[in-house]
C-alpha cells in the first residue's frame, strides 16, 4: 500500500475556486483522486468543478466523509486554514502554499502537537501515490506504481528521481515532498519511518539539500533502526557558494549541522548509500535492491 | 530581510532595550558632524554590513575625538570587507555607525531564533558573549542556555526568570536581564523576526545593560503585514542590480565566478547542476532557479542576464518540466532571448518531464541551435567540453 493515502481516501480542497487550485484539482480528478468537496468561506452551497462547496472544513467532512485536505489558500490565511483542518480532526493536510510566514507555522506546529492530523508542507509539491491518487501540483507523466518510496525536500529533484526510478523499472509506492520552508509538518525522518513500516515499499530514496538538519535526523533514525530495506540518498549543494551569515544564533541553535559534508558523512556512517552523480539515483537503487535480495536469499 | 546594525538597534530601542547613543553616517564629514553632535568622551566607528565578525576584519574602530572619527570613517567607507561571515562575496561599506563607547565590565550573549528541528522559537543566552561564542560553545555545552519559548496569543512567553538568575548572579543585573529578555521577545514577535541577536549585551561600569551590537532578520514572507519594515526593504541600496532584475522576473539568480551559464527550474535541481558541473571539471557562472510562476518573457530576461555576462562561454539548460512549469515555456523563453540578443555561445539542453518532446519542436521552430544531452550528468560533461573547445 502507499503511505498517507489509499484508494479510498476522500479529499477536500480548501481554496478550490482559486485559479491555480482549479487547474491542479482538475488534474487531480482526471488522475483518479477521490476529490469530493471544496471549502471556500462565503461560497458555501455553490458547486465548482462539479464538486459541492462548503463554508467550513467541519461541514465538508460531515457531509462527504472526506478525511484529507489539500490546502490551496493564500499565504496570509494558510496557517488558519491548516489549523481549521487540525481542529476538524482530519487525518491528512497537504499545503502547497508558498511564502507562509514562519511564525504562523510555529503556531501550526503548536496546534499539531497531540492532534491526529499529519501535515505535509507548506511549500510542498504534495503527495503522489502513482495509480492511486495525487494531492498536489506535481507532474505525473513519468510516475509508475512500484516499490520505491521517495522522501524529498525538493520538488524538481523529486520529478527527476521519479523519472529515474521509472526508467530503472522500479516505479514508486509514494512520493512525499516535505516542503521547502524551515518550519513544516512531516519531516524527512518521519516520512522514512512511514516507508520503513510500509510493506509495499522495498527501497527508500531520500532527496536532501544543504541547510537545516533533517538529513542528520534521517541518519540518526537509520543508525538506530538498522533497517534491511536499502536507503539511497542524494544531497544537493556540495558545491553551493558559501552563504553570508548573520551572527551566531543559527550555528548555536543547530549545533553545526547543515553543510553538505555534515549530512553526507552522517548518512554514510548510518549505512545510507549517498549518490554523488545525481543522474545515477535510479540505477544505484536498482543495484542496492539486487544485492539486498541476494543477501536475503 | 537582514537589517543593518543601526536599523536593528533602532528597532530594539523602540521596544525598550537600551542602546548606546549614536548616529549613522554615509560620508567622512557626516561622521565628524555626528561625533561633534554626540559629544562623547570616546567613540566607536562601525562598518555597516550585513554580516558579523567585523572586529577581526578591521570593521570596528575606536576613536577619542571627532577628528579620529573622521579618520576611521575615511578608512572604512567605500572599502570592501571580508569577514568569516560574508560568504562568497565581500561586503561594501556604504555607511558607518558612530556611537558612544561604553566602558564595559562584562559581555553577555542573548538571541532569539527559530529552531527548525523542533519548529519552535528558542532563546539562547550566555554569560560568555563576544565574537568567539561559537568556539566557546563547541568546547563547553553549558556555555549557552536554551530557553524554550511558546506563542501565547500575541505574546511570546518563556521562563526568563530562572535563565537570568543562572547567567547573572547579582539580583539587580538579573532583573535588568529579565526585562531585556521580555523586550527582545516582544520585538521578535512584533516585527515577525526570524533572528534577533544581541552580541554583546554588555554590563557597563555603572552596572547598566546595553545592546552594543544587534542583528535582526525579518521574515520576508511576513512583510505584507509589517508595512513600516517593508519600507526599509524598498529603500535598500547596494543589492546586485542583476539579482533584483531577476527577482522581478520570478527568477532567483546569483552570479558566481565560473564560465557556464545555468538555466534551471527549481532550487534543488539548480544546486545539483552546480555539483554536476564541478564534478565534470567545470564551474557555473551563476545559480538560477526559475520559479513556477515565470512566463516565457520572464525566462527570456533570465537568458538575457546570462548572455550579458562576458565570462559565460557556454549555457547549460537543465530543465525538468513539472506540473506548472513546462519545458516548452522555457524553450519559448530561449527563442525570445535569442531574437533580442545577438551574442551566441554553445547551448547544451537537458529536457525532461512535462512537455519535453514538445519543447524540442518549439526550439526547432525558433531556429535555436543546441546540443541535446541524454541525462543531466551527460549535459554537464557536454557543457564543460563546449567551454574547452571554445578556449582551444
Amino acid at each position: 500500500m502507499a503511505i498517507l493515502i489509499t484508494p479510498d481516501t476522500k479529499v477536500m480542497c480548501q481554496g478550490l475556486t482559486g485559479r491555480a487550485a482549479t487547474f491542479h484539482c482538475g488534474r487531480m480528478l482526471s488522475y483518479g483522486t477521490k476529490l469530493v468537496a471544496g471549502v471556500v468561506p462565503g461560497k458555501g452551497g455553490r458547486t465548482h468543478l462539479d464538486l459541492p462547496i462548503f463554508e467550513s472544513v467541519g461541514d465538508a467532512k460531515a457531509a462527504t466523509g472526506a478525511t484529507a485536505t489539500l490546502v490551496f489558500v493564500p499565504p496570509d490565511r494558510a496557517a488558519a486554514a491548516i489549523i481549521e483542518a487540525i481542529e476538524a480532526e482530519l487525518d491528512l493536510a497537504v499545503c502547497v502554499t508558498e511564502r507562509v510566514p514562519v511564525l504562523d507555522m510555529v503556531r501550526v506546529r503548536q496546534a499539531l502537537a497531540g492532534s491526529r492530523t499529519r501535515l505535509v508542507g507548506p511549500n510542498s509539491q504534495g503527495v503522489l501515490a502513482p495509480g492511486i491518487g495525487q494531492l498536489g501540483v506535481m507532474s505525473t507523466v513519468d510516475a509508475r506504481r512500484g516499490g520505491i518510496g521517495i522522501a524529498s525536500r525538493s520538488a524538481s529533484l523529486t520529478s527527476e528521481v521519479v523519472l529515474q526510478t521509472t526508467t530503472a523499472g522500479l516505479g514508486q509506492s509514494t512520493t512525499v515532498g516535505v516542503g521547502g520552508d524551515p518550519v513544516h509538518g512531516l519531516s524527512l525522518a518521519d516520512t522514512v519511518e512511514m516507508f520503513l513500516a510500509d510493506n509495499e515499499t522495498e527501497g527508500i530514496i531520500v532527496v536532501g539539500e544543504i541547510g537545516g538538519s533533517e538529513e542528520e535526523a534521517v541518519a540518526a533514525l537509520v543508525g538506530a533502526r538498522k533497517p534491511r530495506k536499502p536507503i539511497v540518498a542524494l544531497v544537493a549543494g556540495r558545491h553551493a557558494p558559501p552563504e553570508r551569515r548573520m551572527g551566531h544564533a543559527g550555528a548555536l541553535a543547530t549545533g553545526g549541522a547543515g553543510s553538505a559534508a555534515s549530512k553526507i558523512s552522517a548518512l554514510e556512517r548510518a549505512g545510507v548509500q549517498v549518490v554523488r552523480d545525481a543522474s545515477q539515483v535510479g540505477t544505484t537503487m536498482r543495484e542496492a535492491l539486487r544485492s539486498s535480495a541476494l543477501a536475503g536469499s | 530581510m537582514d537589517l543593518y546594525e543601526h536599523q536593528a538597534k533602532r528597532l530594539l530601542s523602540a521596544y525598550g532595550i537600551p542602546i548606546p547613543i549614536g548616529e549613522v553616517a554615509t560620508s567622512v564629514d557626516g561622521a565628524g558632524q555626528s561625533a561633534r553632535r554626540l559629544g562623547c568622551n570616546g567613540f566607536v566607528v562601525k562598518a555597516q554590513i550585513l554580516a558579523g565578525d567585523r572586529k577581526q576584519a578591521g570593521g570596528i574602530r575606536f576613536a577619542s575625538n571627532p577628528t579620529e572619527v573622521e579618520n576611521a570613517a575615511r578608512a572604512l567607507l567605500g572599502t570592501k570587507l571580508v569577514t568569516r561571515q560574508t560568504g562568497s562575496r565581500a561586503a561594501r561599506v556604504d555607511a558607518v555607525q558612530v556611537e558612544e563607547q561604553i566602558r564595559t565590565l562584562d559581555l553577555l550573549y542573548l538571541a532569539i531564533t527559530i529552531d527548525p528541528q523542533t519548529g519552535t522559537v528558542v532563546m539562547l543566552a550566555s554569560r560568555a558573549g563576544g565574537d568567539d561564542i561559537e568556539v566557546r560553545a563547541s568546547t563547553d555545552r553549558d556555555v549557552v542556555h536554551r530557553i524554550a519559548l511558546s506563542l501565547d496569543g500575541p505574546r511570546l512567553v518563556g521562563d526568563f526568570d530562572s535563565a537570568a538568575k543562572q547567567i547573572a548572579s547579582e539580583p539587580r543585573i538579573a532583573a535588568g536581564l529579565v526585562t531585556v529578555m521580555r523586550n527582545l521577545a516582544a520585538a521578535f514577535i512584533g516585527s515577525d523576526a526570524t533572528l534577533a541577536e544581541i552580541n554583546p549585551l554588555c554590563i557597563s561600569e555603572e552596572g547598566r545593560l546595553y545592546a552594543l551590537d544587534a542583528k535582526v532578520t525579518i521574515d520576508d514572507n511576513a512583510l505584507f503585514r509589517r508595512p513600516e519594515l517593508a519600507r526599509l526593504k524598498a529603500e535598500r541600496t547596494g543589492a546586485d542590480p542583476d539579482e533584483l532584475e531577476a527577482q522581478r522576473h520570478q527568477i532567483n539568480y546569483l552570479k558566481l565566478d565560473g564560465s557556464i551559464g545555468c538555466v534551471v527550474n527549481g532550487a534543488g535541481l539548480a544546486l545539483t547542476t552546480l555539483d554536476l558541473l564541478e564534478s565534470a571539471g567545470g564551474s557555473a557562472a551563476n545559480f538560477m532557479d526559475i520559479r513556477t510562476t515565470a512566463t516565457s518573457l520572464d525566462i527570456a530576461h533570465g537568458f538575457g542576464l546570462i548572455l550579458a555576462n562576458p565570462a559565460v562561454r557556454a549555457i547549460y539548460v537543465n530543465v525538468h518540466g513539472g506540473g506548472m512549469q513546462r519545458c516548452d515555456t522555457i524553450a519559448e523563453g530561449l527563442g525570445i532571448a535569442l531574437r533580442k540578443v545577438s551574442r551566441r555561445v554553445p547551448i547544451v539542453m537537458r529536457l525532461a518531464g512535462n512537455n519535453a518532446a514538445f519543447a524540442q519542436t518549439v526550439l526547432r521552430n525558433n531556429g535555436v541551435a543546441y546540443t541535446a544531452a541524454d541525462d543531466m550528468s551527460d549535459g554537464a560533461r557536454l557543457a564543460v567540453a563546449a567551454v574547452r573547445k571554445e578556449a582551444a
